[in-house]
């Protein structure tokens, strides 16, 4: 087992790097210049051409590179050049929002999709059935941001019931947590429904079901538990991928969260966030995967062999059962 | 000979998709928008940029049958000219990531070794990067526009479709046919082109069709925060966006649009759908 973590976690290394590199080249093929960006239009060529020298912006790309490992693993994420402060602070301040709207919207389109799924499934070429994945594909075609326009005019404008962009009260969290578990509760309705039925064909639950077991215990006892671990699966790349999707939503219910915090940084091009800002929130998706995955390779021995090598890669025959991004926005 | 038994399996295809009724419409309704985009000029009964302030905001009449937005533009002529740029963005962006994808994964799973490895790791790589932020990071940097847009989704999609193809070409490698090829001598490039490619190909065609309705959701969400279409050029996002300004006065702008986005995603889901099963019929239960 420690040495499946222990091989998860260096090739998080060679990750990282690419990332830091990817970002760097991002910013470097970004048109206009921060320096330019930083002083103004009003400022002489002498000023810009001072700050880049000071910036360290005309220095080649792999030193820049070098330097930017190098502080970053010292924890320095740079500093921000609008407000002047340090990346890293200003990031850890708006974390608790980020993970408060990710967490709480994965846990409300968990609580909706997972009893939508085995609903569709018990009643499989019922029109139940049918009204619950036809329900679900609307759910996922739905913009989100539209979807939060919607419950901001009905339920804000309309009824009055809920604050529409003010977190500091509980009820503010509502409709970005509603927008959040739209699409997501669906696709874990979706991938419920798959696995329920998979399950429900196995000998086992003929088996129990000769044995004359209730409906009802059967489901619970035997083919929920099983059917249980790729949804978790879907549920653990859901909540990784929403710290990146959830950027929308903060920016519509004006959220003061990481995704905001990026988007500010790009529409400023101010190049330390938007540098620290994505590595920091890659590391955060993969550190999450990773942990999800830690935690099936302890439940299921077949994952563990995969990489250990006591059993020889076949092409073609790998588990791959490892935690995928889930796409969508 | 050989033409004809294409011809067939299209045929075989389409005969088992048409048992799907649900498809068959979602089918049409595709069919429906390739053409409203393409015939826009001639079906929009306005301008979609000439403003009229006496028209502002003006409520559903017999010339302007949904009403004109808060420029006093007539909302019907924008949503028939915004599938132009939906559209586009949704196929596009696909056709890149697909070709891009197709590439990739062919050589990765037909070749295997340190080829396959490089590139799996590649992928592990820009993979690790959430998707979507990817996509705005990339169509800020780049600059809003419709073409950057495109190209951001095309580039942030990649590895989906090429880790699917690997992974088919995985199995179709190890076929007989393939072998037969390889005993006859064919060339590498002969037996990815004309065995690998057109039997691999199959998984990834579900996918397509789907990920053009995802590439539409994610384009119209980029116009929507500022990144993709720049006025007065409609988009349906970039119209959401704009009538989210009177949201409070004039909900209806808001709504077509974003009817517009559900209508054709909701679409290509349901071919996509549809496709998987007439392709496989025996994943169907």
């Amino acid at each position: 087992m420690a040495r499946y973590i222990a091989k998860r976690v260096l090739m998080l290394i060679p990750v990282m790097l690419g990332i830091s590199l990817v970002v760097l080249i991002l910013i470097d093929i970004t048109p206009g210049d921060p320096a330019r960006m930083v002083l103004g239009a009003q400022a002489t060529q002498e000023q810009v051409d001072e700050l880049r020298e000071e910036l360290g912006l005309n220095d080649p790309l792999p030193v820049r590179y070098g330097r930017f490992l190098w502080s970053v693993l010292h924890g320095d994420f740079g500093t921000s050049l609008l407000t002047k402060r340090p990346v890293a602070d200003e990031m850890l301040e708006r974390f608790p929002y980020t993970l408060m709207l990710v967490t709480l919207g994965t846990l409300l389109s968990v609580l909706i999709g997972i009893p939508i799924g085995i609903f569709a499934a018990v009643n499989q070429h019922s029109w139940k059935d049918n009204a619950a994945i036809f329900l679900s594909l609307i759910a996922v075609s739905m913009p989100n941001f539209w979807f939060a326009l919607l419950l901001i005019r009905f339920f804000g404008v309309r009824l009055r019931w809920l604050p529409i962009s003010r977190v500091a009260v509980w009820q503010g969290w509502i409709l970005p947590c509603a927008t959040m578990a739209l699409g997501l509760a669906a696709l874990i309705a979706r991938q419920m429904r798959s696995d329920m039925l998979e399950v429900l064909r196995q000998d086992y639950i003929t088996t129990a079901r000769a044995k004359g077991l209730a409906d009802g215990r059967l489901i619970y006892r035997h083919a929920l538990k099983n059917a249980m671990i790729p949804v978790i699966m879907v549920i653990g790349g859901i909540f990784g991928t929403s710290l990146g999707g959830s950027l929308i939503t903060e920016v519509i219910f004006s959220i003061p969260g990481l995704g905001q915090y990026i988007m500010t940084g790009l529409y400023n091009r101010d190049y330390p966030v938007i540098q620290s800002g994505i590595l920091i929130v890659s590391a955060l998706f993969a550190v999450i995967i990773l942990i999800v995955d830690v935690i099936f390779a302890l439940v299921d021995p077949r994952i563990r062999l995969q990489y250990t090598g006591k059993a020889k890669r076949k092409a073609g025959k790998q588990v791959g059962k490892e935690t995928q991004a889930i796409e969508n926005f | 000979m050989e033409k004809k038994r294409k011809q067939l399996r299209i045929f075989e295809i389409w005969r088992r998709l048409k048992k799907n009724r649900l498809a068959v419409v979602a089918f049409f309704i595709l069919i429906l928008l390739i053409l409203t985009a393409v015939f826009a000029p001639l079906l929009a009964p306005h301008s979609y940029s000439q403003q009229n302030a006496k028209l502002a905001n003006a409520p559903p009449s017999a010339r302007h049958p949904l009403g004109n937005d808060r420029l006093g533009r007539d909302i019907l002529s924008r949503l028939i000219y915004g599938a132009r740029q939906s559209l586009q963005m949704g196929i596009i962006a696909v056709a890149i990531a697909a070709t891009i994808g197709i590439a990739l994964g062919t050589v990765a799973g037909f070749y295997g070794g340190w080829v396959d490895n490089l590139s799996m790791r590649l992928l592990d790589i820009y993979q690790a990067i959430p998707m979507f932020l990817l996509c705005v990071s990339l169509a800020a940097v780049m600059g809003p526009s419709l073409h950057n847009a495109i190209i951001a989704l095309g580039i942030g999609i990649v590895p989906g479709y090429a880790r699917i193809m690997r992974a088919s070409v995985l199995t179709v490698r190890e076929k007989e046919y393939i072998e037969a090829a390889r005993a006859i001598n064919a060339s590498d490039a002969r037996i990815i082109l004309k065995h690998i490619v057109p039997n691999a190909i199959g998984p990834l065609i579900v996918q397509i069709t789907m990920g053009v309705g995802s590439c539409i959701l994610a384009g119209s969400a980029l116009s929507f925060i500022g990144l993709g279409v720049q006025p007065p050029v409609p988009e349906w996002g970039a119209m959401i966006s704009e009538a989210r300004k009177v949201m409070r006065e004039y909900p209806t702008h808001a709504l077509y649009p974003g009817l517009c986005v559900m209508i054709s995603v909701l679409a290509c889901n349901l071919l996509g759908d549809g496709l998987r099963d007439a392709l496989d019929p025996r994943l169907k239960n």
